[in-house]
């Protein structure tokens, strides 16, 4: 799974599928704790799943905030668009 | 036991490799849902049923609704009636379903068949985690607490910078016109004694 999301991140260049990749790859991470937890009964694991899902959390609301900025200047969502940003 | 446990699974891959080779952003949110769903059972079958009930909570509920909002506003215009009657034939919402058909059977042969339903037969439950996650995590509870309050500030600031220039320009404008009518008065007046005299 973290490697579909990996995949679906370098292969599509429209930002929304980006953030939903980066998701997919948040999660596939967080499985992994938890399998890893799971595994030696463990409750760290669990724990790391919490942090992930803060992290996720912030980080698709900084994104979509971004996106929106992004839209409204490009009137597009292709990534490649914002490459001739500049300062 | 296994069996619920790979057949979650092998829906969760299939509705992630639909999300990334979808062409529309909510079809392929769509699929995110019941990908999330079915790995939210994946958990449950883990023997962590806390995990998958916030999965459920904060990731196809909270995270998932900022997505869908985004997607409406970014497709706000004339055609979206029409965008949105196209969306409507069942070849569209067919897949989904019959992923999520699946996960509901699933949910309700594990409902069915009641208590013990890690396959391991061993589950880290609330309490557990709670203790690790206040006890020796506590510093990294802090932390994210202090992560999402500096995200929060990032995504208002990031949202209404776009209006806070636009009310800085009306405002200058006013008062270049407030100026411009100033000046007029200003010649007016200065014309008056000029008449007058």
């Amino acid at each position: 799974m973290f490697a579909l999301g990996l995949a679906g991140l370098l292969v599509r260049r429209n930002l929304i599928f980006m953030l939903m990749s980066i998701e997919v790859m948040l999660n596939a991470a967080g499985l992994a704790f938890v399998a890893a937890g799971s595994r030696w009964t463990q409750p760290d694991g669990q724990v790391m799943f919490i942090f992930v899902l803060a992290t996720a959390a912030a980080e698709v609301s900084v994104g979509l905030a971004l996106l929106l900025q992004l839209y409204h200047q490009y009137k597009s969502l292709d990534a490649d668009a914002a490459s001739q940003m500049r300062g | 036991m296994h069996a619920l446990f790979y057949v979650a699974a092998v829906v969760a891959i299939l509705a992630t490799m639909r999300v990334i080779t979808c062409l529309n952003a909510v079809h392929a949110l769509l699929y995110l849902i019941v990908s999330l769903l079915s790995v939210a059972i994946v958990f449950y079958t883990l023997g962590a049923p806390f995990i998958a009930a916030l999965e459920v909570i904060v990731y196809a509920g909270a995270i998932m609704v900022l997505f869908i909002f985004v997607v409406m506003m970014l497709n706000l215009g004339a055609k979206a009636v029409d965008t949105e009657r196209t969306w409507l034939k069942p070849s569209m919402w067919i897949g989904p379903c019959i992923l999520a058909a699946i996960l509901i059977a699933e949910v309700a042969y594990l409902l069915s068949r009641g208590t013990s339903a890690a396959h391991s037969g061993i589950i880290v439950g609330p309490k557990q985690v709670g203790m690790s996650l206040f006890g020796t995590y506590l510093m990294g509870v802090e932390l994210a607490s202090m992560l999402l309050l500096g995200a929060l500030v990032a995504a208002y600031h990031l949202s209404a910078r776009k209006r806070e220039k636009l009310e800085i320009r009306n405002v200058t404008d006013t008062d270049r016109t407030g100026t411009a009518a100033g000046g007029d008065l200003v010649r007016a007046g200065s014309g008056g004694p000029t008449r007058a005299a």
